[in-house]
C-alpha cells in the first residue's frame, strides 16, 4: 500500500488568497492512501524542500504530491529534492493549483473546491506511479559530416577543433562544393577560391578529419550516440594512397572530349581527371562512362605513364562501416532544371546561361580564363539581360517551379552586374526584377552601388520571351517595364537566368535513411523553426547549410558552426541520459502487427522475433514490438494506435490518466 | 445600352475563377503579350484594376477586344493568376450589360482593325479554348 | 433533454491538454490572471495524440458533461505529427458518439498554442456555455459509478 504525502503551497498569497490551503490539506488527509499532509508558505524554498525531505523520511512516504504552481515551473525542483532522500523522482506528482486554479478564479469557495479536486486527481495518479530510471546510453566519440561543401567543411573543422574525430562523406571526387565554383563573393567581392581553397587544405591536412571523397551513404542505422553507417566508396580506379596528383595521366589521356561538370559542361576535360587544380584530395579519378580501357579493353595509357602505379582498372565499389555519435547533414543544393521554361530559350541558345554558368564564364579558372565571352561565337557581349526569379516564387503546380524565394539571386545578380561593368564598362546591363530583396549587412548598399555607381538598368518587370535571331546572332528579348508601363524589345548578346535553387537530389533518400522529416520542397525540417534551427527532429542529426533552406555563405558558415557546437555537446558526454517517460510494449499482448511503427515519427519502434515459454512448457517464437529507449521521445502516438492495447506510456499510463479522469469526474 | 445591369468585382472574379490577390506584380503577362502596344490597359493592369474594383474603366476600354486570347499570359504566369480569363470575364460582363441590344453586323466593318487577326476567328478561339 | 431541472447543476468539464502548447497556454492564462469557469479541470498529457478515445468515453461514463482536447496548432506539434493523429482519431470518435446520441457539441478538439492564453480562455468560456445550454450528460453516464 502506498504511503502518500501531500504538501500544499501557499506561494505567499498567490495561492492562499483564493484557495483555503488548510482546507485542501485537511481534505487530503481523508483521501485513501494519504498518510500525511501539510501546508507551507513557500514549498520551493530551501526550507520548504527540507520539509518535504524530512517528511519523506519521518513518515516513510512512498509517493509525494505537491499542490503548487505549474509542473512546468517546479516539477524538476521537487523531483530533485526527493531524489536526495532516495526516493525515485518519478514517484512525485504536482497538482497545478496556482496557474490553473488560484490565479484564474476569484471566489475562494470555488477555488478551494477545484484545488481539492486537482489534488485528488494528482493523488490518484501518484498512487499508480512506478519508479522510473532514465536509460544511460554510451556515446561513440566520432562525428559524421555528410557533404563536403563549405557547410560540411566548417562543421568538420569545428568538431575537429574540439578534439573529436570527424569523417566527411562527399559524393564528388573533391570537397569544396558549390563555393569553390564561384568566382567572387558578395558583397565584398573577394575571390571565392582564395577563401575556400585554404579551408579545403585545412580540412585535408587536419589529423582528426578523414575525407571519404567520391563516396555515398549506403545505410544509416542506430540512434543518437550510436549510429551505424555504411559508406559506399565508389570505384575511382585510382589508388588514393598512391596517387600524387601529378596530373600526368590527365595530360596523356586520349579521351579529351568529356563534358566537364566542374565548368558546368561549358568545356571539355579528359576521361581521367582531377576536377581542378586545388582539389582536395588531389587525386585523379577515372570516369568509367568514357574510359576506353574499362569499356573496350584498349588504351591503358594512364597506367603506363603513372610513375607510382596508382591506376587500377579492376577497382570495385567498397563498403566501409563506421560508428558515429552524431551526424551533420550538409548536403547542399543544386540549380533547378530550367530547360522546361521554353520562353527563355535556354535549351535553344548557348548564349542563354544560368547564373552559376555565368559564374564559371567569368572565373579566372573557368573555360575562358576569366575573359568574359559569349559561348556561341566567343565575342565580347555588349548587352546582357539578367532575369530574376526563374523558377522561384511560382505556384507549385506551374511547371514544377518552387514557391519559395531562393534568397541569394538578388545579391549575386548585383554582383555579376558590378563585376561585368568593372571589367567591361561599356556593357549595357538590364536586370529584370519582381522585388529586389537585399536584407543583410552591406547588402542594400551593394545593390544601390550597382544602380548609382555602375549604371546598371534595374527594371521592375519581367522577361516574357527570348528569341534567338539566327541572322544577327543576337537574342531578341521581349519584356515589360511595369513602372513606365511599356513593353520593351531589347537586342541582347547574352541572357543570364537566376534559376531557382533546390535541395540536393540525394537529400530525400538520405532523409529516409536518417528518419528525419523534410518539407514538400525536400529541405530538411528543423526541430523548431525558431529555437532549434540547426537540429533535426531526430536526436543526434544536425543540419547545416542549404540543405535546410536557401541561405548565403556567412549564414551557412554560422549554421555549420552551430551544428558543430551541438554535435560537440553530444560527443563530449560519456553517457547520454534518456527520457524515462517513453512507450513500452507488453510483450505478452503484442501481436507484432506493425501499426505502432507506422505512426512513430522517430522510427523508434522495431520488431524482434522473441521466444516465449508457453504454459505447456513448449516455446513459441513470436514477433513483438521493441521500443528503442534512446530514440523514443514519449509522445504516445503508438499507445493509442495499438489495437491490442499492448503499448503503454511510462509516466502517463492508461491507468493513470483514467484514474485522473475518474477523480475529476467525482 | 438599355439595361441597368451592373457588375461587381466579385462577379468578375466568380465568372473568371481568378483570384487577383495571388498576383505578385512580376509583369510576366505584359512581357509576353503580343498585342501589348495596341492595348490601353495591359494585362497586368487588368489584374490590378479588378483587384481595385475599377471594372467600369475596363468595360469601356477597347483593350478587351485587342486581347487575342492567345493565352500566353496564362501560360507564363508564375502564380496562376490567368489574366486572359479576367479579360474574357469583362467581355462577358459587357455582353450581359448590353442585354438584347447586341452589335449589329453592319457596324462591324468600321470597328475592324486591319493589323489584328479577324475578330470572328479570335472569338471562336475564345469560346473553344476556355 | 436540455431542461435544466436542477438549479444547482454545474457542468463537469474535462480538458485534456498537451504539455507543450495547450497546457502552457492554460498556464499563461493563469499568469495573465484571465479568468475562466472553474468547471474546467485540466489533465496534462505529453501530446494530444496520447489521448486514447477510451479516455473520452471514460469521462462520459463517469459523469463528465463535456470533454475538450487541446493540442498544438497543426504543423506546430512538438512531436511533429502528433496532432494530425489526434484530429483523425477524434473525427472518427466524435462521429461515433454522434451516432450513439451524444451531441457532437459535447466534444471538441481545439488548437491552443503556448502563447494563446486569451484564446484558451475564450475556448473554455465558449465550451462551458455550450455545455450549460446542452444540460447534463445522461446518455453515457454510468450511475453505478456515481459516488454520493
Amino acid at each position: 500500500m502506498q504511503r502518500i504525502g501531500v504538501f500544499v503551497c501557499h506561494c505567499g498569497t498567490n495561492i492562499a488568497a483564493t484557495v483555503d490551503v488548510k482546507a485542501v490539506a485537511e481534505a487530503a488527509r481523508k483521501v485513501p492512501g494519504v498518510v500525511f499532509s501539510t501546508d507551507y508558505q513557500y514549498m520551493c524554498s530551501e526550507a520548504g524542500q527540507d520539509l518535504i525531505k524530512e517528511s519523506v523520511k519521518k513518515y516513510n512516504l512512498t509517493n509525494v504530491v505537491i499542490c503548487s504552481c505549474s509542473p512546468r515551473m517546479h516539477e524538476k525542483t521537487f523531483r530533485g529534492a526527493v531524489e536526495t532522500v532516495d526516493m525515485n523522482p518519478y514517484l512525485l506528482e504536482v497538482a497545478n493549483i496556482r496557474e490553473q486554479c488560484s490565479w484564474v478564479h476569484k471566489d475562494k469557495a470555488v477555488g478551494t473546491q477545484k484545488a481539492i479536486m486537482l489534488m485528488k486527481a494528482a493523488v490518484a495518479k501518484a498512487t499508480l506511479d512506478t519508479p522510473l530510471t532514465p536509460g544511460m546510453l554510451p556515446v561513440t566519440k566520432r562525428a559524421l559530416v555528410i557533404g563536403g561543401g563549405i557547410a560540411g567543411m566548417q562543421a568538420a573543422l569545428d568538431i575537429a577543433e574540439a578534439g573529436y574525430e570527424v569523417d566527411i562523406v562527399e559524393q564528388k571526387p573533391t570537397i569544396g562544393g558549390k563555393m569553390a565554383q564561384l568566382d567572387k563573393t558578395f558583397p565584398t567581392l573577394d575571390c571565392s577560391s582564395c577563401i575556400v581553397t585554404p579551408k579545403m587544405v585545412d580540412v585535408g591536412q587536419n589529423e582528426k578529419i578523414h575525407i571519404y571523397s567520391y563516396s555515398e551513404i549506403e545505410e544509416v542505422k542506430g540512434y543518437i550516440g550510436n549510429f551505424d553507417v555504411k559508406i559506399r566508396r565508389k570505384a575511382r580506379y585510382v589508388d588514393e594512397d598512391k596517387c600524387t596528383g601529378c596530373g600526368l595521366c590527365t595530360e596523356k589521356c586520349p579521351m579529351k572530349n568529356v563534358p566537364n561538370e566542374w565548368n558546368l559542361n561549358l568545356d571539355k576535360r579528359s576521361c581521367v581527371y582531377i576536377p581542378f587544380a586545388q582539389a582536395v584530395p588531389k587525386v585523379a579519378t577515372i570516369d568509367p562512362r568514357y574510359c576506353l580501357m574499362l569499356n573496350k579493353g584498349k588504351c591503358g595509357i594512364c597506367s603506363k605513364v603513372c610513375g607510382v602505379g596508382a591506376i587500377n582498372y579492376k577497382d570495385t565499389d567498397k563498403i566501409v562501416e563506421e560508428k558515429y555519435g552524431a551526424i551533420v547533414a550538409a548536403t547542399g543544393f543544386e540549380i533547378s532544371d530550367i530547360s522546361k521554361y521554353d520562353e527563355y530559350a535556354y535549351a535553344q541558345s548557348p548564349d542563354v546561361v544560368t547564373s552559376l554558368e555565368y559564374e564559371r564564364l567569368m572565373s579566372a579558372a573557368g573555360p575562358y580564363g576569366g575573359h568574359l565571352k559569349r559561348p556561341s561565337d566567343g565575342k565580347d557581349p555588349k548587352t546582357i539581360v539578367f532575369v530574376q526569379c526563374v523558377g522561384s516564387r511560382e505556384k507549385d503546380s506551374c511547371k514544377g517551379g518552387k514557391e519559395y524565394c531562393s534568397k541569394v539571386c538578388c545579391m549575386y545578380t548585383a554582383k555579376h552586374a558590378i563585376l561585368t561593368k568593372d571589367h567591361y564598362p561599356d556593357t549595357d546591363i538590364y536586370v529584370f526584377y519582381i522585388d529586389v530583396r537585399t536584407p543583410g549587412k552591406l547588402f542594400d548598399e551593394f545593390y544601390r552601388r550597382a544602380v548609382e555607381q555602375y549604371g546598371v538598368h534595374y527594371i521592375k518587370g519581367a522577361v516574357g520571351k527570348v528569341t534567338p535571331n539566327k541572322a544577327t546572332g543576337k537574342l531578341e528579348v521581349q519584356a515589360s517595364d511595369l513602372l513606365l508601363n511599356e513593353q520593351l524589345h531589347i537586342e541582347a548578346d547574352m541572357v543570364v537566368l537566376a534559376a531557382a535553387i533546390e535541395p540536393s537530389h540525394t537529400a530525400r533518400k538520405l532523409a529516409t535513411m536518417l528518419t528525419t522529416p523534410m518539407d514538400t520542397n525536400d529541405f530538411f525540417t528543423e526541430a523548431h523553426a525558431k529555437l532549434r534551427p540547426v537540429e533535426s527532429a531526430t536526436a543526434g542529426i544536425l543540419l547545416a547549410g542549404m540543405c535546410q533552406g536557401p541561405k548565403d555563405i556567412p549564414e551557412t558558415v554560422s549554421q555549420a558552426s552551430a551544428a558543430a557546437a551541438k554535435a560537440i555537446g553530444i560527443l563530449s558526454k560519456d553517457q547520454l541520459v534518456g527520457n524515462p517517460c517513453i512507450a513500452h510494449p507488453d510483450e505478452m499482448m503484442c501481436n507484432g502487427c506493425s501499426q505502432c511503427a507506422g505512426v512513430c515519427p522517430y522510427g523508434a519502434i522495431t520488431y524482434v522475433e522473441k521466444e516465449f515459454r508457453m504454459p505447456d512448457r513448449t516455446t513459441k517464437v513470436r514477433r513483438v514490438a521493441q521500443v528503442n529507449e534512446a530514440v523514443c521521445q514519449g509522445c504516445g502516438a503508438c499507445t493509442v494506435t495499438c489495437p491490442s492495447g499492448a503499448m503503454d506510456l511510462r509516466g502517463f499510463s492508461n491507468q493513470q490518466i483514467m484514474a485522473e479522469v475518474d477523480a475529476l469526474c467525482q | 445600352m438599355a439595361s441597368n445591369y451592373t457588375i461587381t468585382p466579385d462577379e468578375i472574379k466568380e465568372i473568371s475563377g481568378v483570384n487577383p490577390l495571388r498576383c505578385m506584380r512580376c509583369g510576366r503577362c505584359s512581357a509576353t503579350c503580343p498585342s501589348y502596344d495596341n492595348m490601353e490597359y495591359h494585362p497586368h493592369q487588368f489584374v490590378a484594376m479588378v483587384e481595385n474594383g475599377e471594372i467600369d474603366k475596363l468595360m469601356k476600354s477597347e483593350s478587351i477586344y485587342k486581347c487575342m486570347s492567345c493565352m500566353a499570359c496564362i501560360e507564363r504566369c508564375p502564380r496562376q493568376v490567368e489574366p486572359a480569363r479576367l479579360i474574357e470575364a469583362i467581355r462577358l460582363a459587357v455582353v450581359r450589360q448590353q442585354g438584347a441590344s447586341h452589335l449589329m453586323p453592319d457596324d462591324v466593318p468600321a470597328l475592324l482593325d486591319p493589323d489584328l487577326p479577324q475578330q470572328a476567328l479570335v472569338s471562336a478561339y475564345r469560346k473553344f479554348t476556355k | 433533454m436540455s431542461v435544466n431541472e436542477n438549479k444547482d447543476w454545474e457542468p463537469k468539464i474535462i480538458a485534456i491538454c498537451c504539455n507543450w502548447c495547450s497546457y502552457s497556454g492554460a498556464d499563461l492564462a493563469g499568469t495573465n490572471r484571465l479568468s475562466y469557469p472553474a468547471n474546467v479541470k485540466i489533465i496534462r498529457v505529453p501530446c494530444s495524440c496520447r489521448v486514447n478515445p477510451m479516455f473520452v468515453l471514460r469521462a462520459f461514463q463517469r459523469g463528465a458533461d463535456g470533454v475538450i482536447l487541446c493540442g498544438c496548432h497543426p504543423g506546430d506539434c512538438h512531436y511533429s505529427t502528433g496532432n494530425y493523429h489526434t484530429r483523425r482519431r477524434m473525427t472518427l470518435l466524435f462521429s461515433m458518439l454522434n451516432y450513439l446520441g451524444i451531441e457532437s457539441a459535447r466534444t471538441r478538439v481545439e488548437w491552443v498554442s503556448a502563447a494563446e492564453g486569451q484564446r484558451f480562455v475564450d475556448v473554455m468560456d465558449g465550451f462551458v456555455k455550450t455545455i450549460t445550454e446542452l444540460g447534463p450528460n445522461r446518455r453515457l453516464e454510468d450511475l453505478r459509478c456515481k459516488q454520493n
